[in-house]
């Protein structure tokens, strides 16, 4: 009992080798995406340039976070930890972009 | 007797490192430690975006500008070696990983060759870091002969204290990898361990991903 409570942050399956080298792979093909993207001009002036980036570099963070952080397998507790003031920040951000004009609606 | 009196010692550490949720408490704390940091790296990063394209004076991150005296300043930014430093700093969380494994599953199959080196991964780890902060040193440099101080206009301001903030965590993350590749060299890091080396790692996957953020925000936006 005592050793189930006290080890309950390591009783959880981390990722395997094999899995870790797929993440790191696809971290590499994210980021050699984004940076070929910035040397497209067509690209770089289009609507889709902005968004895009930010997906790819929020997917990467997520990849990051849960596989090599091991948030994915860890307790929910660390996850609320996390995501509570990551939410915060986020939003924070987006406050200040609209309070100072940097996005508008509509 | 003294198996008794061992035995209650252990338990008593344990109960020091534990808490009623049955986490342990320092990965609690560093948790919240990263939820805290969230914030702050949040705050820096609205900071930079605010007063994005609100310079009066160049140089500009990504266009070229000419002084009232005639001198021309190229576009700042240098997209090539920043990408050769992040693709640095992504792999050294592989190292990373791979670094906790090995400490994690020490004797165990499958361990035995270079994936249960955890002295290898650890200094790869750090070397990793330490290329890094090379890579920001050069930048930092250059930039300055360049012409951009954190002086000279809000974007230098707001750029030098973002990325400074973040090269001083990679700085503290590399003294640390190092204090544990040290101890891992003076008696051999256990399974017992692999906790510290789990909060250690947690903390360099954070400045990972603060600087996935910062790379795209900062340095790929226009």
């Amino acid at each position: 009992m005592s050793t189930d409570r006290t080890h309950a942050d390591h009783a959880h399956e981390h990722p395997t080798w094999k899995q870790y080298k797929w993440v790191a792979l696809w971290l590499f093909v994210i980021t050699v995406f984004e940076v070929w993207a910035y040397y497209v001009p067509a690209f770089v002036a289009s609507k889709a340039f902005v968004p895009t980036l930010i997906i790819m570099s929020a997917v990467k963070f997520t990849i990051v976070v849960l596989f090599y952080m091991h948030l994915k397998y860890d307790h929910q507790m660390f996850r609320r930890l996390f995501t509570g003031p990551l939410i915060i920040a986020a939003c924070t951000l987006v406050a200040f972009l609209f309070l100072f004009s940097k996005v508008r609606i509509g | 007797m003294a198996t008794v009196a061992a035995a209650g010692a252990h338990e008593a550490h344990e109960h020091a490192h534990y808490t009623t949720t049955g986490l342990n408490h320092r990965k609690i704390a560093m948790w919240t430690f990263i939820g805290s940091e969230c914030m702050l790296f949040g705050s820096l990063i609205s900071t930079y975006l605010v007063y994005k394209g609100r310079s009066v004076v160049g140089p500009f991150p990504h266009e070229a500008w000419t002084s009232p005296t005639g001198q021309a300043f190229k576009p700042i930014l240098n997209i090539p070696v920043t990408s050769a430093s992040t693709f640095v700093l992504l792999m050294s969380s592989l190292f990373m990983v791979l670094a906790l494994a090995a400490v994690e599953n020490k004797g165990k199959p499958g361990y035995e060759g270079l994936l249960g080196a955890s002295k290898f991964w650890l200094a790869a780890t750090a070397a990793a870091g330490a290329t890094f902060l090379g890579f920001q040193a050069f930048e930092f440099t250059s930039f300055v002969h360049e012409g951009l101080t954190i002086r000279t206009n809000l974007f230098g301001t707001s750029f030098y204290t973002l990325t400074g903030f973040h090269g001083t965590h990679v700085a503290v993350g590399v003294l640390w990898l190092m204090t544990m590749l040290f101890i891992d060299l003076k008696r051999g890091l256990e399974p017992r361990d692999a906790i510290n080396v789990d909060i250690m790692a947690l903390y360099w996957h954070f400045v990972d991903v603060v600087w996935i953020a910062i790379f795209t925000l900062v340095y790929l936006i226009k």
